[in-house]
């Protein structure tokens, strides 16, 4: 067997060729040329940023002022990209914190400046709209008429009263009002309470004259029912003789 | 030797330095109260001499002692006088014993009172001792569940029947009621009594102020003027059903109500047009009409009872109030009082007479106490009843026209007082409490 020995022996050098290429290849390799060394590593950003003034009333402006160097992507947030250096007008309604990050082949770096917003106090409200909620201020300013015996006119002094509670009535135009007729001790029950409605009437007709709006005054008599004195006096009997003026309608 | 003045001349000149005797004797007979007295005995009712019986006799004869005295036309014949023994039938009356001297009776009233089987039995008579011919007017018997109050329903009958007889046939009051006010706890409510101040009672509980009852002339209902519900307004009260009747409300003030006679219609005083002035609607509150119109202030409508063609009414139109009178349409005012201060009329049954309150004196200086007083229309002469100081209002004249039911303090409250219409037998009817604004009504 010729041939098979010539086989054996072709594959043979043919494995030691290739083996012998590796291994020359290898030895190639630790002979290649030293590599070029590392360029030197860029310079890192820096970034500043600063707000002024630091603190503003709402609704004020203030002026955003950065610089950055070695960087070609600034951001702001909440602003966006800038420059590498610039200043902006920033009316924020509330305290902000400017955060600006500075990107570069170096790195990154970032800075952030506080804005502080400070709200205004509210303006003083307006003064209230003209309105009795107060008793006492009722109680106050409007006054009682007086009359004579057996008498429902008004008199003098009668008047300057009427006068004076149509004022409060125009000056509060909410106010709605009852007047009682009073009489005093000496007459009789059923004649004082119709003498007791005339003078309530005669209150409320007065008012009315001086401008007051008759829906807003209602009138009852209660005659010598309710006298604020018992005392059988000429002061006494004066002081029930009246136009009792109350706040409210019940 | 020295004349004794007859007692006819000496009573003439006590009128004379007193009141006009003209007027004097008008009111009299107006009041069937000047003729003369008749003598009358009543005798205890006896009962049997069971302990029961007596607490109810002694209820009996009291309560028909004071009907009679207190009628007006009887001259009561003091017990003391009576002849001894015991008067339970008509064979115990022996005329000729009362019919002199020291009784000296015309009538003798006597009879029995039992009780059986839970019931009271009154047997009564009414003997004329001056005829003895004919000498039973009355004979009665009245049976009723035993209790005091039904005692006092049957003392009031007899006595009634016995004013009716003797009293020209005008009905007796000793079964009518009197309403008026009561004030209470700051509170003013309708309250009722027998004509004699027993059994007083509230009729309104309202917590309020109720003011110048009325009664209607059947009994049944009572109008009033009250603040309960708001403002013043006519109130009705079913004494029938014991409640509150709808009735409308006019707006204003409205006081004083009165009925006509005849229960159809109803006057008052409203303010619903701006003044106090009389008004006069149905008794349902329909048909409003307005009577007088001004300022008034108009207030306290009367009616004359006998015709309903006037009604009379206070007004202060020309300055303090006077007494007037007008038709019933409205027209024909005229003035009755010429000065003071006058108020709270009233109308005799009979249609002749006004009583009133009235100070004649008025102003700083002059003293005058209010009295009451009464004035015959036609004449407008008066009659002065009350001479006390103090204040005396709202006199009301009781169905028999002998009466006159009124308010006074002369005892240092208001309280209800009652009289004969010629000023006589002056008594209270209230005590406790404080009363005011009666109204005597024919039930």
């Amino acid at each position: 067997m010729e041939d098979e020995v010539n086989h054996r022996t072709k594959w043979f050098v043919l494995s030691l060729a290739l083996a012998l290429i590796l291994v020359g290849s290898a030895c190639q390799k630790k002979v290649a040329p030293p590599p070029p060394p590392p360029p030197p590593p860029p310079p890192q950003p820096t970034a500043t940023i600063s707000v002024s003034p630091e603190s503003i009333l709402k609704g004020q402006s203030a002026t955003l002022t950065w610089s950055s160097q070695n960087a070609n992507d600034i951001n702001i947030d909440g602003i966006g990209k800038v420059d590498a250096q610039g200043s902006q007008s920033v009316t924020p309604g509330a305290s902000a914190t400017y955060h600006l990050v500075a990107k570069g082949p170096g790195g990154s770096a970032d800075a952030t400046a506080r804005l502080t917003v400070t709200v205004p106090p509210p303006p003083p409200p307006p003064p209230p709209p003209a309105q009795v909620n107060d008793d006492d201020l009722f109680a106050q300013n409007v006054k009682d008429v007086f009359f004579d015996y057996d008498k429902y006119d008004i008199r003098a002094d009668g008047q300057g009263a009427i006068q004076a509670n149509a004022s409060f009535m125009q000056a509060h135009p909410n106010v709605k009002i009852t007047i009682e007729g009073h009489c005093d001790e000496r007459g009789s029950t059923e004649y004082n309470l119709a003498l007791g409605d005339n003078r309530a009437n005669a209150a409320k007709s007065a008012l009315v004259s001086a401008g007051v709006s008759a829906d807003r005054i209602k009138t009852i008599s209660y005659g010598k029912e309710k006298p604020v004195c018992t005392e059988s006096t000429e002061t006494c009997w004066q002081q029930n003789r009246r136009a009792h003026f109350v706040y409210g309608q019940r | 030797m020295m004349k004794r003045l007859p007692l006819s001349i000496a009573l003439l000149f006590l009128t004379l330095t007193s009141l006009p005797l003209a007027a004097q004797d008008w009111i009299k007979t107006g009041t069937g109260l000047g003729v003369e007295k008749i003598r009358i005995a009543a005798p205890d009712f006896r009962g049997s001499v069971e302990a029961q019986t007596i607490q109810y006799d002694k209820t009996f004869n009291d309560v028909l002692w004071s009907d009679l005295e207190q009628a007006g036309i009887f001259d009561m014949v003091s017990k003391s006088f009576y002849p001894l023994g015991q008067f339970a039938q008509p064979a115990d009356i022996k005329p000729e014993a009362w019919s002199v001297e020291p009784p000296n009776a015309s009538m003798v009233a006597f009879g029995n009172i039992a009780l059986d089987a839970g019931n009271v039995s009154v047997q009564g008579w009414l003997y004329d001792v001056k005829n003895p011919q004919n000498a039973q007017v009355l004979a009665k018997q009245y049976r009723e569940t035993a209790s005091a109050d039904n005692v006092r329903v049957i003392a009031h009958r007899f006595a009634n029947e016995i004013i009716f007889r003797l009293g020209g046939g005008v009905n007796g009051i000793t079964d009518t009621h009197i309403y008026f006010v009561r004030h209470a706890a700051g509170a003013k409510e309708i309250w009722k009594m027998d004509y004699d101040g027993y059994g007083q009672k509230a009729i309104t509980k309202f917590g309020s102020i109720s003011l110048s009852p009325r009664v209607t002339p059947d009994g049944s209902r009572i109008a009033f003027a009250s603040m309960y519900g708001g403002g013043w307004n006519i109130l009705m009260y079913s004494t029938d059903l014991n409640r509150s009747l709808t009735f409308p409300k006019f707006g204003g003030t409205n006081l004083s109500p009165a009925w006509s006679s005849d229960g159809m219609h109803l006057a008052f005083s409203s303010s619903r047009a701006g003044f106090p002035n009389i008004y006069v609607s149905d008794q349902n509150g329909n048909g409003l009409r307005q009577l007088t119109n001004g300022k008034g202030p108009d207030v306290s409508p009367v009616w004359n009872p006998k015709t309903n063609a006037q009604i009379a009414f206070v007004s202060g139109r020309t300055g303090l109030p006077q007494i007037y009178v007008m038709d019933a349409d409205g027209t024909n005012p005229q003035r009755l009082t010429d000065d003071g201060y006058a108020v709270s009329p009233s109308w005799s049954p009979n249609g002749q007479f006004l009583t009133f309150a009235w100070i004649r004196h008025y102003g700083p200086g002059a003293p005058g106490a209010q009295d009451i007083y009464i004035m015959d229309v036609a004449s407008r002469q008066w009659v002065q009843l009350t001479h006390d100081s103090g204040r005396n209002d709202f006199p009301s004249w009781s169905p028999d026209g002998r009466h006159v039911v009124y308010q006074s303090n002369k005892n240092g409250s208001d309280q209800i007082w009652t009289m004969l219409a010629d000023g006589n037998q002056q008594h209270p009817l209230t005590t406790s409490g404080v009363n005011s604004q009666p109204n005597w009504g024919a039930k």
